[in-house]
């Protein structure tokens, strides 16, 4: 057995510092966001920031367990694991309890967890350990299907749960995929479709006036400009003759995607979806309706301004104009107290934390651990991105919480397991033969 | 495996560009738009305004007028409303019907769905002690207090006036009022709105997404409290306007009393009248239409904008423009044979003895003397022309034919013409003293109001001069300073000895004249009766007096439409209206049941009879 001295001197200091940098700073954030002056005291338990003050005392046990715990348990018992969260997955369908509309938690003597934040540990876990095992290829169709099973059979019962933010959490799991070998066109045609659909709404039904009393429509200037793109790009590439083809099927495929906008926008889409994408496109102003949320969100980030209102003076969180401000809105406080400068050092705190789990993975000579540490990674950049992004009004509104930050025990200790294990994997790296 | 190591940058490449997008956007949203901000403030910070109470008005003697009594706005925040609320209790409790309520919270979800609005107003606080009990049932509603008048003596409704909620004209046209603000639009309340208004007072509190009160906004600095309106003291005396509305209740007409030393008004009575309070809060608007529709005209400020001839009241302003123009003394005899014959016609007159002195004539009202006296000041002059601007400027000089400048609004400046309106009426250089004689016995185009009447009479009583008159004495304790009007003496130009033949004649009217019914034992009173032609119908009665003689304390003017001769209804009106204001009791009993009961609505017909007494 290796000393204890030596555990200490291995593990990531940067990264421990960064999580309780963050914790803290979110319980400190959910305190401002839901303070009332009946209830002063931040350590008061019957408050949701004194309970978050518990979970993150158990969060810290949680942590130091799994850093006294052989890394080798986590390899071993991988798909053990996972097959636990999965039945727990399909139990809590059936006995769970509903919130918000969606069944996805347990309720154990007045705590209620919720299995699916742990999943994402899971799964993760399983996904590593599989494209880990030797002789095992990226490029075989046979890899493909198994991962994309083992990714997808929790996102479905998360979907089944009616949980659809968590479940497409699950989409992060690309970055994993694509640093394994997976072809970049997946990426690239991912982001490019995300892309495209958000901007043919925002254009569609605008005209443009061209000299000599040209008018076109939206549609055809976007294909015009994807033209001139597209040459541009054929011009400076050298490979001309190979890369004419790409850039042909990529103008025909993208004409149709534009084409075809319209028709799910308006014939696949439910109209509160639609709707809910309109909004959030700023295509239709309603805030009193779908984009009352968003709306209220940006005032009390923009009414912060450069410097923030300073701790507790915000007013827009505190007299809950803003929904869900302690969870899933719970950078809103950040920004209206804190002001930008504060959003910034947020959003450079997550970027370091991201880049140093990216920098770790890259010096890790197992590549159990390096993929895992590339789900961890991308699972929080998705959910960074997609929270933070709807808050200020770039994403639809998807709810799930932004990590270390947004109250709740479940999403505290998923997040703390997940990261704390990639810690203790590599605090390990060097035994790795 | 060494491409594939290099796909860490591709990944890192693409977290850090949402970094930089997110911080981007931050930096536009946080620092560069401001709209945010006053957003922000929209949501959390409501401006409550603290209406001030309204000044309190007195009378002379100090007894309260009107004061402000609590009233209720219903409000409602259409968000707090229920789904299943019971409408129909509810409508039967503020008793509106269901249409009203509907359209009233669809007016108030127009306004806003969060905020709250005003669903009813005014709410009297005796209906409110019903609905406050109820009210607990109705989530989304709650009451705001705020002030309406009252006027406890139920007297001088037109020179009070009326307070009503400020209209966008009105807004538009002056800064400081906005919507939901009570103006003064009548009387006392309009002409010292600025006075009586106070100052109104901002308390800016924060509120949460409920619109539940949280505390002040930034520990109370931008607050300000409201300041109260002034009170003001009237120089009316309550008792005596109550009493003039007595004696005038069944009859049309004015009597407007004035102190003659200080022109302050001691009574302006306006008959028929209507009970002040009628003209408050929710009631106001249908009240308001019941009395314009009404067919005495109970709105109609008769004191201040009804134009009546002077009728014989006038003969004392001709004598007296005679005497300064030295074409009459107080001996000139003219022979009176039941009128005067010019030019193929006649101004007839009563039976008295002739011939007549100036004494006699004002003590008998003789028609002929004044028309001599008339003739001869016009006369005097080479021209027509001349002669009349001369005499009109005399007319003028008691503030007839131009405002009086009473401190009240719509106050009309009565009509003595001009000689354009003779040379349009019969071309310029043929009219003479013959063709305007009516003016000699107070007839013809001459029109003044009650208020000018007695403010005449005030003239008379000083020997020659009169002050503005106003109704106001004090703001807050402190007396009216108006450089000017109020203390400048307005001087006619005649001189004292003239007026004091005048008085002696006016006295001997009421000794033995035509004006005994206004007689009072051991008080020296000064009249003269007038029986105004009405061409729509029966004569107006009319009586000008002051009293007591030599050191005069009331002036007063009486019009009592359809009355006939002025000593019928006029004249005893008249004197008991001063034994009433200087001895405060009455020694007449059976004359003043006589004119208490005395009705003349509906009596307009003319019977058949002559003009002049």
């Amino acid at each position: 057995m290796r000393g204890n001295r030596k555990l200490i001197d291995n593990i990531d200091w940067m990264l421990v510092s960064i999580y309780f940098i963050l914790i803290i700073a979110g319980w400190l954030n959910i305190y401002a966001a839901v303070y009332n002056e009946e209830f002063k005291s931040i350590f008061d338990t019957t408050q949701s920031y004194g309970k978050q003050l518990i979970w993150i005392g158990t969060a810290t046990a949680i942590a130091t367990i799994i850093l006294l715990i052989d890394e080798r348990f986590f390899a071993t018992f991988g798909y053990f694991i996972y097959g636990i969260i999965i039945l727990l997955l399909i139990i809590v369908i059936v006995i769970g309890t509903e919130t918000k509309g969606a069944t996805s938690w347990f309720e154990v003597g007045g705590f209620k967890i919720q299995p699916s934040e742990f999943a994402k540990f899971a799964t993760n876990l399983a996904l590593a350990k599989f494209l880990s095992t030797l002789n095992i290829k990226m490029s075989d169709l046979k890899t493909k299907l198994i991962a994309i099973f083992i990714i997808g059979l929790p996102a479905i019962l998360i979907l089944l749960q009616n949980d659809t933010g968590s479940a497409l959490v699950y989409a992060a799991f690309v970055f994993v995929l694509y640093r394994e070998g997976l072809s970049g066109s997946f990426l690239v045609i991912g982001l490019v479709t995300a892309f495209l659909f958000v901007i043919t709404l925002v254009f569609q039904n605008e005209v443009y006036h061209l000299p000599f009393e040209i008018e076109i429509g939206g549609n055809l200037m976007l294909v015009l400009v994807l033209a001139l793109i597209l040459a541009a790009i054929y011009y400076f590439n050298r490979k001309k003759k190979k890369i004419i083809l790409l850039l042909s099927v990529i103008f025909i495929a993208s004409i149709g995607l534009i084409k075809s906008v319209d028709y799910v926008f308006t014939d696949v889409l439910s109209p509160h979806q639609s709707k809910r994408i309109n909004v959030m496109l700023g295509l239709e102003s309603d805030p009193k309706g779908a984009g009352y949320n968003v709306n209220q969100s940006l005032i009390a980030i923009g009414s912060g301004g450069f410097s923030g209102k300073g701790f507790l003076q915000g007013t827009q969180t505190k007299y809950d104009f803003v929904p869900e401000q302690s969870t899933d809105f719970i950078f809103c406080t950040i920004g209206e107290e804190w002001g930008f400068l504060g959003s910034i050092v947020v959003i450079a705190l997550f970027m370091t934390l991201l880049l140093r789990i990216l920098f770790l993975c890259s010096r890790q000579r197992s590549s159990f651990a390096r993929i895992y540490g590339y789900g961890v990674a991308s699972i929080l950049f998705f959910h960074f991105t997609i929270n933070i992004g709807m808050t200020i009004g770039l994403v639809p509104v998807i709810g799930i919480p932004l990590p270390f930050f947004s109250y709740g025990g479940s999403s505290l200790w998923g997040f703390t397991i997940l990261l704390f294990v990639f810690i203790r994997m590599d605090a390990d790296r060097l035994d790795v033969l | 495996m060494k491409h594939l190591e290099s796909r860490k940058y591709i990944i890192g490449i693409i977290f850090l560009s949402v970094g930089i997008i997110f911080s981007i956007r931050l930096f536009y949203v946080q620092v560069i738009d401001n709209h945010y901000k006053s957003d922000a403030n929209n949501n959390v910070l409501r401006h409550v305004v603290k209406y001030p109470a309204r000044g309190l008005v007195y009378d002379r003697n100090g007894e309260l007028l009107v004061f402000n009594e609590a009233a209720y706005d219903l409000m409602v925040t259409p968000k707090q409303v229920k789904e299943d609320f019971d409408t129909l209790a509810f409508c039967s409790l503020i008793e509106i019907d269901k249409a009203q309520f509907i359209e009233k919270l669809n007016k108030a979800k127009q306004y806003s769905y969060y905020k709250s609005s005003i669903f009813e107003k005014e709410i009297s606080s005796k209906s409110y002690a019903k609905i406050q009990e109820q009210l607990f049932n109705y989530p989304g509603f709650f009451v705001q207090t705020r002030t309406l008048r009252s006027y406890p003596q139920k007297t001088a409704a037109h020179l009070l006036g009326y307070v009503g909620e400020a209209n966008q004209k009105m807004i538009a046209e002056n800064a400081y009022y906005k919507s939901g603000d009570h103006i003064g639009i009548s009387g006392i309340e309009k002409q010292y709105e600025t006075e009586l208004r106070g100052k109104r007072g901002l308390k800016i509190v924060m509120v949460d997404v409920f619109n539940r009160e949280k505390g002040s906004f930034m520990n109370g600095i931008y607050d300000t409290t409201a300041i109260s309106g002034s009170s003001i003291q009237l120089s009316i005396s309550a008792k005596l306007q109550r009493y003039g509305e007595e004696l005038m209740q069944n009859k049309k007409g004015s009597i407007v009393a004035i102190d003659p030393k200080t022109g302050e008004v001691l009574a302006l009575v306006t008959m028929p009248t209507y009970d002040p309070n009628l003209l408050v809060g929710r009631a106001r608007s249908k009240n308001y239409n019941l009395l314009s529709k009404d067919t005495l005209n109970p709105l109609f400020n008769r004191a201040l904008m009804a134009k009546y001839p002077p009728g014989s009241t006038f003969k004392s302003i001709n004598a007296l423009i005679g005497l300064q123009l030295k074409t009459l003394s107080p001996n000139t005899l003219y022979s009176c044979n039941r009128g005067f014959s010019f030019g193929g016609r006649k101004m007839g007159c009563h039976a008295h003895s002739s011939p007549v002195n100036l004494e006699y004539s004002i003590q008998t009202s003789c028609n002929a003397y004044y028309c001599n006296v008339f003739k001869n000041i016009i006369d005097k002059f080479p021209t027509a022309e001349q002669g009349y601007l001369t005499w009109r400027n005399y007319v003028m000089s008691f503030g007839l034919g131009k405002k009086t400048g009473l401190d009240l609004p719509n106050e009309l400046s009565g009509f003595v013409p001009n000689t354009d309106y003779y040379d349009r009426y019969y071309q310029k250089g043929r009219w003479s003293s013959s063709t305007i004689l009516s003016l000699a016995i107070g007839q013809g185009e001459l029109g003044f109001t009650p208020m000018q009447m007695a403010n005449m009479v005030a003239t008379i009583a000083n020997r020659g001069y009169y002050l503005t008159p106003h109704v106001a004495k004090m703001i807050d304790n402190q007396p009216i300073q108006k450089l000017d009007s109020f203390v400048l003496k307005h001087e006619t130009g005649i001189e004292e000895k003239y007026f004091d033949e005048v008085v002696e004649a006016m006295f001997q009217v009421v000794q033995k004249g035509t004006g005994t019914s206004a007689k009072i034992d051991s008080i020296q009173v000064c009249g003269k009766t007038g029986t105004v032609q009405n061409p729509h119908g029966q004569d107006h009665s009319t009586f000008i007096a002051f009293a007591p003689k030599d050191d005069p304390k009331i002036a007063i003017s009486v019009y009592v439409e359809n009355g006939y001769w002025g000593s019928r209804w006029a004249a005893p009106i008249a004197g008991l209206m001063i034994e009433k204001y200087l001895r405060d009791t009455i020694t007449r009993p059976l004359i003043e049941k006589r004119m208490l009961e005395g009705n003349l609505i509906g009596k307009v017909q003319k019977p058949i009879g002559n003009a002049g007494e």
